[in-house]
This record gives C-alpha cells, structure tokens and sequence, in this order.
C-alpha cells in the first residue's frame, strides 16, 4: 500500500468560473490526523469537497491510495473514503437509525438486504457518537448537535480508512466537542483511520490534531505541527487578529483572543 | 400491517367500483362474477343477467383497472419527484409535469397518428417527451445553489403548468373539425377522467406504469440516499447526475403513461406520497408500493364519487381528485414553518 492515503496535486477549483482552489498541493500520510484550519472564505469546504470527488479539478488531480480517484467507481471511493459534511437537515422523515444504515449503502448490492454485519456496523455507529438512545426519533425532530453526531455516525458506517470532516464540531456543546474528537482520536489511534477535520476552533485543532494545515486564499500557506503553525505572525496574518499564543496546560498550543484593537 | 389495511382497502374499493353506478348491482353478485371468471372457480353462480355481465366486464372492470392503475402511477411518480427535488412539495400536476404531458398527448391526439394498442400508441411517447421537457425546465429553471427551495419550485412550477395547460388546450380546440367543435371534451381532458375506457387502454397503461413502476423500486434504496441532498449521495458511493436522470425519466414516464389515458388528474401524486410517508415511513422500499396500492384506491374511490355526485350525471373525477387535493396542498403549506423563498 501506498504511504500517502489522499494527496492532492496542483488542484484548481472552482464554482461558475471563480476559481477557489488554485494549485492545492497535500497529502495526508496513512494514519495521519491534520487539522486544515483558515479563515472564512479560504477554501476550506471547497477542499473538502474537491477531495472527496464532488467537485472536478480545472487542473491538477486527486490520488486516493495513489490511483487517480476521477477514474474510480463511486462506490469504490465510497468504501475507502467517507465525508462528514457541515449539516443541513433533511426534508424528510427518516429515523436516526434509517440515516445512519444509508451508510452502508456503498457496502451493499442494488436489491441486498442489509446483513449481520451491516447491522452491527449501524449498532456501533450509533453507540460511539452518542445516539443509540435517538435510534427510532425522526431525524426532523434532532437539535444541530444531535443531528451533527447522527451524520458522524453515517460516516462511521460507512467504516472507510479515510474520514474528511468538514467543521464535525461546530454544533456541538463542549461536552460533546471533547467527546466526538476524543472519538476522532480513538479510531485514528487504535484503528489506523487516516482523518482530516476542518476546525474553526483553533484551540482544539492544535489540541488534537498532530499536523495543521493552513489555507489562505485557496493555497496551502503552512503544514506542521500545531506548534509550528499556531504563531502569533501565522495566526494574526490568516484571520487578521492580534491572539496571545502560549503552551497551555495540555501541553499544545494555547490561543487567546485579543481583538482587533490590541495591535 | 400498512400492506394488509392497503389490500382490505383495495378489496373494498373494487366491490364498491364494480357494484356503483348508473345501474346498481349487488357487490357481493359483482364481486362473484368476476370471481366466476378466474379459471378454477367457474362453479360459481353470480346470478347476473347478460347485459349486468357486460356492464361490469366491459364497462366497470376496466375503468376500475384503469383508476387503479393511473392512480398508483400516479402517486409513484409523486414520490419519486419528491426524492428527486428534495422537496415534499413537488408532484406532477402541482409542478407542470402533467401539464407537460397532457400538452404532448394532445399534440399525438390531434395530429392523428394512430398506431398500436387501442389507436392510442403514439401518445404515451409523446406524453413522456412533454413530461420530461416540462420536469428539465423547472428543474433547472427553479435551482438555487444545489437545492430547490419550496417557494421558487412551486411558483416556477405554476407558470409552467399554466403555460403548458393553455397550450394543451389551444392544441385541442383547434385541432378539432371546426363544424363541430366540442368543448366537453376538452373539459374531460383538461380535469382528468377514467370513464369509458377500453381493456386496450388498460393494457397500455399496464405495460407503461408496469415496467416504469417495477424499475422505480429497483432505484429504492438510491431514491433514500438521494433525499438526504445532492452531496451525501455522492459521498455515499452514488453516481449522482447518471441516479438523477434516470429517476426523473421514471417519473415522467409514470406520469405521462397516465396523463395518456386519462388526461390531467390532480393532486393524487401530492396527496398519497404525503399520507403514505406518515403511515409507511420514508423509507422507498416500503413508500413506493405502499404509495402504488393507495393511490390506485384513492383514485378508484374517488371514481365512485365521481360517479354518485351527480347521479345519474357523471362529473370528471380529477374535480373530485382536485376538491380533496388542494385544501390538503394549503394545509401544508401552511403548516410548513419556513417557505424557502
């Protein structure tokens, strides 16, 4: 097996001919947790889905395991490569449970049932994100918390080795900010799982993570790690921002806010 | 349990639809003789004069298949459109989709192409190519980054139906002997009616709805997926674009095979996809068949009043179809917290 996992090479992208991603260079080793981190406006959804094959590349490619993933089957990417994207809840009435067995969907033939195995990959799912209890509600009825950890457990099933995660956190209380990332780090840790989490909260991004990669106008403007990337020059320059970066208790590096005013 | 409370309304329906009408016949003498008819049970004795034998198998039998069939057809194809715009509201009569249909049908009707079954062959292509241009347009015409939203679609979806209705109906006013010009007709057409239909329209519907509805349940568990928005599809291993085309042309040709025999019947395609996700769930496995046994007893009831409301007049059942839909359609309108404007 390849080392690098997903890499993107020289990647232009872009919707109705504005161009958002111009020449994204990555490549996230197998195993690796990063961070992609930027502000609002980078390119981070943009790369998000270009990575997962939902948007064509202008120019430039994306390699999933070192084959061109443009020329794979979709359900082949499916079983490898899953994606949490930033929620909007859906019109229709499914249970928390009928949503989270559609990932199983690239594991199954058009008229297959869904089998033990199946079963227990929807069972473990909703066990780990915290939601075996919401298993029968509609998924209508879910605050954006609930619903966001509904949408990880989909990505769980799916039990591809490569996860991207657009903002899987946002929605969520502290409690379960901790808990799902502590999930993140579990399956990366134990399981191998190649993950790479967009996160606005760049206390736990650089708490978590063990690689950042920082984008700025649709490029890659740093990678390393969180204590490399999480400087005062970096940081002020991407979110124009004066921040106090120190070591925290953790260990990491620590952001406090300072406001514009205190440059 | 839905499946059984589904067939015992099926069962009822039928009786009421063979023994209802402008001559009564008992349901239990109508129900034997058509018994009496499958190869086995001839020993049974309905007691029916000939002329009561002709009314139900010439007369009711096929015009309460046909209700069944249009109407199953029918709510399938709403289901399907509901999946396909990720939007509850759509149907094919509420988003021009009929009105497509029925343009295309009227234009094969008028120009007097006569080929195949019942002299009724070139109308069901050209209602599915009407069916397919109207559904493309107000797809694209109402898309707004990535989705549908409710009010663009139903607005959209009015103009279009009015448009393509207007021109449906100027198509068959004036492509009529002008000596005789006869509106009622064009009325019939126009609100939508299954009465005095041959078996030959009943076979052309079967063999339509039939194969498009036995492809729509092999798309079920894409349809699911595809109702969760265009991205996680992806993300789940569907081909998007290639699922979307082919399950707008099921629906369109659901809809267009109906439209063909029995002109523009409303809100069957609104009203059981909506009643069936309440009772059924969402899940396609279970919505389409649920949806294609219940609008085909929706339509077949409806048939009946259609027939009684005005005794021994007969109205055109898309007015009953229509007196029931669309205070259901302000229903949910007006139940739906956010308009999507």
């Amino acid at each position: 097996m390849p080392e690098v996992a997903l890499e993107a090479r020289g990647l232009h992208c872009g919707y109705d001919g504005r161009l958002v991603l111009s020449g994204v260079d990555l490549a996230l080793a197998h195993g690796e947790f990063a961070g992609l981190i930027g502000p609002n406006g980078s390119g981070k959804t943009t790369l998000v889905r270009a990575l997962a094959g939902r948007l064509p590349a202008q120019s430039g490619e994306v390699l999933l395991d070192g084959a061109p993933m443009a020329a794979m089957a979709r359900r082949e990417v499916a079983r490898r490569l899953a994606v949490v994207p930033q929620i909007s809840t859906p019109p229709f009435e499914f249970t928390v449970r009928e949503v989270v067995a559609m990932g199983r969907t690239p594991h199954l033939g058009r008229l297959q049932a869904e089998r033990a195995e199946d079963r227990e990959a929807v069972a473990r799912a909703l066990a780990l994100t915290d939601v075996a209890a919401l298993a029968n509600r509609p998924v209508t009825e879910l605050s954006g918390g609930e619903y966001q950890r509904v949408v990880i457990a989909r990505a769980l099933t799916q039990e591809a080795p490569v996860m991207l995660l657009d903002e899987p956190v946002s929605h969520l209380d502290i409690g379960h900010q901790v808990e799902i990332l502590e999930l993140l780090v579990r399956l990366n840790r134990d399981e191998g799982r190649t993950i790479l989490a967009v996160s606005h909260d760049l206390n736990l991004a650089a708490r978590y993570c063990d690689r950042l990669i920082a984008l700025e106008q649709g490029r890659v403007v740093a990678s390393g790690a969180p204590e490399e990337i999480i400087t005062d020059a970096l940081i002020e320059r991407l979110y124009d921002c004066a921040v106090l970066i120190d070591a925290g208790p953790t260990g990491r590096p620590r952001v406090t806010l300072l406001g514009g005013d205190a440059r | 349990m839905v499946g059984v409370v589904l067939l015992a309304a099926l069962a009822v329906t039928a009786a009421l639809s063979l023994s209802l009408g402008a001559a009564d016949l008992s349901p239990h003498a109508a129900a034997l003789s058509v018994l009496s008819r499958v190869p086995g049970l001839g020993g049974l004795e309905p007691g029916l004069s000939s002329a009561q034998q002709t009314i139900v198998f010439e007369l009711r039998l096929p015009r309460l298949a046909l209700a069944l069939l249009v109407g199953g057809a029918l709510a399938i194809a709403g289901v399907v459109m509901q999946a396909f715009f990720q939007n509850p509201m759509a149907a094919p009569s509420i988003i021009g989709v009929s009105a497509g249909a029925s343009l295309g049908a009227t234009v094969a009707v008028v120009s007097g192409v006569s080929i195949g079954v019942a002299g009724l062959g070139a109308v069901p292509p050209a209602a599915f190519v009407g069916a397919l241009l109207a559904t493309g347009i107000v797809y694209v015409l109402s898309r707004r980054g990535g989705g549908t939203p409710v009010g663009v679609l139903l607005l959209t979806g009015i103009a279009m139906g009015s448009l393509l209705s207007a021109a449906a109906a100027l198509v068959l006013v004036t492509g009529q002997d002008p000596t005789r010009r006869d509106l009622d007709q064009v009325v019939y057409w126009m609100l939508g009616s299954v009465a005095g239909r041959t078996w030959g329209h009943v076979l052309l519907l079967l063999l339509y709805a039939g194969v498009a509805g036995a492809l729509t349940m092999l798309f079920a568990r894409e349809l699911n997926v595809l109702s969760l928005g265009d991205d996680t599809a992806h993300y789940l291993g569907l081909n998007v674009e290639q699922v979307r085309l082919t399950v707008l042309a099921l629906a369109s040709l659901l809809t267009a095979a109906a439209v063909a025999v029995s002109g523009v019947i409303g809100f069957v395609g609104l009203i059981v996809p909506h009643l069936m996700r309440i009772v059924a769930g969402p899940d396609h496995r279970v919505l389409i068949p649920a949806a294609g046994v219940a609008g085909g007893v929706l339509l077949a009831m409806a048939d009946v009043l259609a027939r009684l409301i005005a005794a021994p007049a007969e109205v055109p059942v898309g007015i009953i179809t229509s007196l029931l839909g669309a205070p259901f359609f302000l229903y949910l309108l007006h139940r739906r917290r956010e308009y999507g404007m």
